[in-house]
């Protein structure tokens, strides 16, 4: 487990996507099975064990420590698991398997836990007893989403992301026929019902690109702004996965319980009110929830808008042209009145295509999507069957407040900003960007920052209100969470305005009057 | 004589009135005994000066020759006053010593500064000093603060750096003392080639070689391309543009401080190395347990951690709340 302990400290400091990678790469490549499964599960949540409550740990802790001299610590510390592992009073420090950690907290009665704990704690020196502890609180808290975890196993050897996606869902801790099949063995088969497929993703395109295609061979559709998603009705068996393979099916349980047909589809997730379909704010409100409530199943109920369909009635369609899949859908009972397809766009000529994206008939229509009629279902990002073509993103001019140093390629340079807009005659935050700029661009800007700061507050600086961003971003919910009311979706800078005062910067009433 | 009326808190500092000097004071005064070179407890514009020999060259260095009015060094037992001081190694940094105030009547006073028992190639070893009353710092005085062998602290560098061998490792450490005690547990850790420096700590670290302290090569950080993997500098230099010249650098910090993951976290640390020159709880209860004296008074840190433990072991303690001092003036 020593190695395991230094994973996660590792993890828990870097802050660059690569670096993380690159460190459960080589942990995953040096630590031996069924140890490396175990961690990996630990590292994405997927590792169900018993949970130990803090009041547990409380109590082992003050049968052997002054209970002020506790509390002093707790206090300084501010972590309960950690101040117990730099509290523990103990000289050895063993090299515990752990799948013997991992035993233990699987295994062990309730009545036989304080006792088992504080022994294995015996056994370990300060970093071990904090992976330990952090395994038995379940809070890893390292930010490794399940996606990253594949992307590190895919580095490994021959299968790449998609092949493990495909498989990932069928596989349990410690997933010994994955390890096996990376070195060379054979591939695992599909162990359970309604496995994750890799999602087909476009490419961004404009007008004048779209110039050099013929749009006869062209079929295009709103691009609905929700969550894209995968749903499946696998013999009986329901998922519903987001983009990337996370399993989000516990916070739509009106969708799953929807899911009548048997198939895997493709489509949109939207919180659907009769032919209305809701902003992405009323979505969002029922993201990453554990359990959902009755009333925000009757005021923001989800529904499905299908785009494709990857498996029909038992039938793979995948490597049918778009316009025969199409044809499946269009004669399809989904057993629900919240799924529907997506309708198709009536268009002969790119710019009949313009004039529908400039007006959509409702808000929540981010764009258009344009996929070739012969096109196969392909995994990944495939450039040119299928393009997105956004609508234009609304910007706003407003004055850079605050910056804070960045970090990994961005060490040293101010590069996250916070910026305001006018409130009367004062000057009110409403978000913050990291990227959208060049890196001349950021040299500059640090330079300004550095050259024109108030205060310095740890890492971040208050700049003095005179350099105007011009902003530019995807959308707006109102947000009682933020000063301003409102918060940004993909807030990004896409101009510096070095000529412009900070006087003639937006009024946040403008910025409110676009709310949907 | 009462204790308190041979050594008291004021405000500039620590104040002996049979002897009529201050130690380690705040504010300039006519005549300062100092612990060591650290800034918060080595000022200039004293009147006289009295400290080790070491201490008085590093005085000189960073604030000039006339740092004082006059400078003696405390080389054998003196006499000031009523009383009769002497120096002794406290395992800190180069130079740093506790210092030992016996008055002609009265208990016998030990003020150990900032000091230290971990093994430190840059310092003589911390010396025990029989004493009645026992002043100490509690910078780590929580049971918490365990710091871990320093070679260990090293492998956790050597192993990044073989992780991401085209990174530079960065690691901030201050200017006086601990980076230097950083590239010495580099060089036991087995780096031999060239270790980069930032600027500031050039003087100190060739003051540290002078007095036959063997630092191996060691490069400018200055350069535009910098041609060593690990570079050492003090942690005010990671808010300057000087950090720009490195492409995307792992960065560290070694302090005792970074045993806690939310103060590692706060300084925006990619590699914390728990590297400390101040005594680790263990150790200033262990100190405590060995002189036992009849009272422990704290300078400044975390003392309502030791106030307690020493109020556990029956032992009368009492804060001087000193201020002026930082938290970890390493």
């Amino acid at each position: 487990m020593r190695a395991f302990a230094n994973l996660l400290e590792r993890l828990a400091f870097t802050p660059a996507r690569n670096a993380k990678l690159r460190l459960l790469r080589h942990y995953l490549e040096q630590t031996p099975d069924p140890d490396r499964g175990f961690a990996l599960a630990a590292l994405t949540g997927d590792l169900k064990l018993r949970t130990v409550t803090p009041g547990l740990l409380r109590g082992l802790m003050v049968e052997r420590v002054d209970e002020q001299l506790f509390a002093l610590s707790y206090d300084f510390v501010g972590d309960l698991a950690e101040t117990i592992a730099l509290l523990w009073d103990s000289d050895r420090d063993e090299d515990v398997p752990l799948h013997q950690a991992v035993a233990l907290l699987s295994d062990t009665g309730k009545a036989g836990l304080p006792a088992a704990i504080a022994g294995m704690l015996d056994r370990l020196g300060p970093s071990q007893r904090l992976a330990f502890l952090k395994l038995a609180t379940g809070n890893m808290r390292i930010g490794l989403s399940a996606r990253m975890a594949r992307m590190a196993l895919a580095d490994m050897g021959a299968p790449d992301v998609a092949q493990i996606e495909e498989i990932w869902h069928g596989l349990t801790p410690p997933y010994q026929p994955l390890f096996d099949w990376i070195a060379g063995g054979t591939r695992p088969e599909h162990a359970a019902r309604a496995p994750f497929r890799p999602v087909m993703l476009s490419t961004p395109v404009d007008l004048d690109q779209l110039g050099a295609f013929d749009p006869a061979d062209y079929v295009a559709e709103w691009k609905w702004d929700g969550i894209r998603v995968q749903a499946i009705n696998d013999g009986g068996v329901r998922r519903l996965y987001s983009r990337t393979g996370e399993d989000i099916g516990n916070s739509f349980p009106d969708l799953i319980e929807a899911l009548n047909f048997d198939g895997t589809l493709d489509g949109e997730l939207l919180v659907r009110r009769g032919e209305d379909v809701a902003v992405f704010g009323d979505l969002q409100k029922r993201l990453g929830r554990k359990q959902v409530g009755k009333g925000m199943l009757e005021s923001h109920p989800a529904g499905l808008r299908v785009y494709d369909a990857l498996i029909w009635q038992g039938r793979d369609l995948r490597d049918l042209p778009l316009i025969d899949r199409r044809a499946v859908l269009e004669g399809a009972d989904f057993g629900s009145d919240r799924i529907d397809v997506s309708p198709l766009l009536d268009f002969t000529t790119w710019d009949d295509l313009a004039a529908l994206r400039a007006d959509p008939p409702a808000q929540v229509i981010e764009g258009v999507m344009i996929k070739r009629r012969d096109s196969l279902y392909v995994g990944g990002r495939p450039r040119g069957p299928w393009f997105k073509w956004k609508r234009d993103p609304h910007v706003v001019d407003a004055v850079l407040l605050y910056a804070q140093r960045g970090h990994g390629k961005r060490s040293g340079f101010y590069s996250d900003f916070t910026f305001g807009l006018w409130d009367a005659d004062q000057l009110v935050p409403v978000g913050k960007a990291y990227f959208g700029f060049t890196d001349e661009e950021l040299r500059e800007l640090d330079r300004f920052v550095r050259n024109n700061t108030i205060e310095r507050f740890g890492p971040v600086r208050s700049i003095a209100p005179k350099l105007v961003l011009e902003v530019a971003f995807e959308g707006l919910n109102a947000s009682g969470r933020h000063k301003s009311g409102v918060a940004m979706r993909f807030p990004r800078i896409s101009r510096i305005r070095w000529d412009k005062p900070a006087s003639e910067a937006d009024h946040l009433s403008a910025l409110k009057a676009m709310i949907p | 004589m009462r204790a308190d009326q041979i050594l008291h808190p004021t405000p500039a500092g620590l104040y002996c009135p049979p002897g009529d000097f201050y130690i380690d004071p705040v504010r300039p005064v006519h005549r300062a005994l100092i612990t060591h070179g650290h800034g918060d407890h080595a000022r200039s514009g004293h009147g006289a000066v009295l400290a080790t020999r070491q201490t008085l060259e590093i005085m000189a260095i960073r604030y000039g020759e006339d740092f004082a009015g006059q400078r003696q060094a405390a080389d054998e037992p003196l006499r000031i006053g009523d009383t009769t001081v002497s120096f002794h190694p406290a395992g800190h940094i180069l130079g740093s010593a506790q210092i030992a105030v016996q008055p002609d009547h009265g208990p016998r006073i030990v003020v150990s500064g900032d000091y230290c028992r971990h093994p430190n190639p840059v310092s003589a070893p911390y010396e025990p000093v029989p004493c009645d009353i026992f002043v100490t710092e509690a910078t780590f005085g929580l049971p918490v603060f365990k710091h871990p062998d320093p070679a260990g602290e090293m492998t956790r560098l050597l192993a990044s750096m073989a992780e991401f061998p085209e990174r530079h490792h960065l690691i901030g450490a201050y200017a006086l003392g601990k980076a230097q005690r950083l590239i010495m547990l580099a060089r036991q850790a087995g780096i031999d080639g060239p270790i980069a420096i930032h600027g500031a700590l050039q003087r100190l670290c060739d003051y540290h070689v002078e007095q036959g302290i063997d630092l191996g090569p060691l490069v400018p950080a200055t350069a535009k391309q910098v041609d060593a993997q690990l570079v050492i500098a003090p942690p005010s230099a990671f808010a300057s543009a000087w950090v720009q010249r490195f492409r995307d650098p792992v960065v560290g910090f070694a302090s005792g401080w970074m045993a806690v993951r939310a103060r590692a976290r706060q300084r925006g640390v990619e590699l914390p190395l728990v590297i400390s020159d101040h005594v680790d709880w263990p150790q200033v209860t262990q100190t405590i347990r060995e002189l036992a004296p009849q009272e422990v008074w704290i300078t400044h840190g975390a003392e309502d951690g030791l106030l307690r433990w020493c109020e556990l072991q029956g032992i009368p303690a009492r804060p001087l709340r000193l201020v002026g001092y930082e938290d970890e003036p390493e």
